[in-house]
């Protein structure tokens, strides 16, 4: 809770903060994430979603994440149908498996290109969310932020490498957080700016060699 | 840079200023996202507007949510209130008014979430049926939902404002501490007023449960956003007559965090229990899931 906003916001189509606006943005974290709007997506409720996302309109809310509506838009209550006019695939799986918070969604996501990507959240109240997981990559995400993800090599030097292109831009991290699989194979950093990510760095990030995966999510 | 983490510390830098909770939190917002106070300002105004058109729209509003359970009850209220309530204006109003945004919440419609969606009839509620009959300007009607958001964020800092963690007191009971202090500051009540008012409402609210029925944002919350709208006015006359609470503030928030530790999961929106595992609670879930 940063921002005065925070509380009293977002502007949003109704019932739930936590199950319509803050479902939808995840989706739309998702999505920006993958980079593009997605062909398929499994979407795995847990916890009061799983009981609840009917009557809370989560599946439409989430429906429109994917297709980039905002909390405010009022096509949301006919999300799902144009989410299928546009092609896009949406498959609702609620789950009784036990979850650490009780309002949890994961996505298991294709793109028109090809792209899969796992996305996994939770929707703490007020319509705020937190990105967990990517893949399997453990993040800690807000979407209040310029966000920059990034796959890269684990060995001694790149964290360096990627800061120091940030900060030659005179761009401020407000917060980072670098998790791996294993040592000495792929590990996924993310860092949240207080100011905006350039394009140039996007293209002076690709260049490098040992990252695989470059992202930028703008804050909205 | 200023910042509060605390209703005493808001209190506090509000008394050492010789100014106003809603000057303070909106010079922290202004200082924190480096943005103008004009840019604020006009950002708030515009939440202020959407509170407004959901009043007018829900009190016309002739229509049902998908699963009939809400609808027609502010409308009702509207017609009725006129003639033949015992209440006063201001309380009418906010009767009526906290539920048509409620309503308005339950059938899709456009609202802002104050804390939360299924608390956002009781802010405006109160706030805007004092701010009517007292003939408050916009200008400072805005100024009052800074004071309520920054009892939010004290709220959502030290506690929680999520029906799954904390039970309805997080978000009904928040919202109604939230209204009372900027209803108070409306009045024109000191901030150390406005603390106790944040303290006797919230105090009111401790142990409520969150137990949907069918787990949807309707039963009872949209009748309970007209209650809390007054229990909210009932908060800040108290601390305007000089009531104080026994217990400070930021010690309620305290407690409203562990009471929504110690409520059992089935009672914090999972709809395992209470209202919504009544017999009839019963019958609307399989209708529903039957839709």
């Amino acid at each position: 809770m940063e921002s005065v906003f925070d509380i009293i916001g977002p502007i949003m189509i109704g019932p739930s903060s936590s199950h319509t606006a803050g479902a939808l943005k995840l989706a739309s974290m998702a999505r920006s994430i993958l980079g593009e709007t997605p062909n398929k997506v499994r979407v795995h409720l847990y916890g009061s979603f799983a009981k609840t996302y009917r009557g809370h309109g989560s599946d439409r809310a989430i429906a429109a994440g994917f297709l980039g509506f905002n909390t405010e838009d009022e096509r949301i209550p006919n999300a799902i149908d144009i989410a299928t006019e546009m092609g896009v695939e949406i498959e609702f799986l609620p789950s009784n498996i036990s979850v650490d918070h009780p309002n949890t969604l994961e996505f298991e996501m294709t793109g028109k290109s090809g792209l899969k990507i796992v996305v996994q959240g939770i929707s703490i109240g007020g319509g705020n969310i937190v990105v967990k997981k990517i893949d399997n990559y453990e993040v800690n995400l807000t979407g209040n932020y310029e966000t920059l993800i990034t796959c890269h090599k684990d060995h001694p030097g790149i964290i360096a490498k990627i800061t120091q292109i940030i900060s030659s831009k005179n761009i401020n991290i407000a917060y980072m957080y670098v998790s791996r699989l294993e040592k000495g194979k792929d590990a996924m950093m993310t860092i949240e700016t207080d100011d905006y990510i350039t394009p140039d760095i996007y293209s002076a990030l690709l260049k490098s060699p040992d990252l695989n995966f470059v992202k930028i999510i703008h804050k909205t | 840079m200023t910042s509060f983490s605390t209703i005493s510390e808001l209190v506090s830098m509000a008394e050492e200023n010789c100014s106003s909770i809603s000057e303070i939190v909106l010079s922290c917002e202004a200082q924190k996202m480096q943005n103008s106070r004009k840019e604020i300002i006009e950002a708030m105004n515009q939440r202020l507007t959407v509170m407004k058109k959901s009043i007018e729209k829900g009190r016309k509003n002739y229509s049902y949510s998908v699963s009939k359970m809400v609808g027609m009850n502010a409308a009702k209220f509207d017609n009725f209130m006129n003639k033949n309530s015992i209440l006063g204006k201001i309380v009418e109003k906010a009767i009526c008014y906290a539920l048509s945004v409620s309503e308005v919440n339950a059938c899709m419609g456009l609202v802002v979430a104050c804390p939360t969606a299924g608390s956002c009839g009781i802010l405006p509620g109160a706030v805007l049926s004092v701010s009517e009959e007292m003939n408050v300007p916009d200008e400072k009607i805005v100024l009052s939902l800074f004071t309520a958001a920054g009892i939010g964020m004290v709220i959502g800092k030290n506690a929680t404002l999520s029906g799954a963690v904390g039970g309805c007191q997080a978000e009904c009971g928040s919202a109604s501490a939230m209204a009372a202090a900027a209803v108070l500051e409306l009045l024109g009540g000191t901030p150390s007023q406005i603390g106790h008012a944040v303290a006797l409402a919230l105090k009111n609210y401790l142990g409520l449960v969150c137990d949907p029925v069918a787990g949807l944002v309707e039963v009872p919350c949209v009748k309970r956003n007209a209650f809390a709208a007054v229990h909210a006015l009932v908060a800040a006359e108290l601390a305007l007559a000089g009531i104080e609470s026994v217990i400070p503030p930021d010690e309620v928030i305290l407690a409203s965090y562990e009471i929504g530790r110690l409520m059992p999961k089935s009672l914090k929106e999972t709809s395992e229990a209470g209202l919504a595992t009544t017999s009839t609670g019963r019958k609307v879930e399989s209708m529903i899931n039957n839709l």
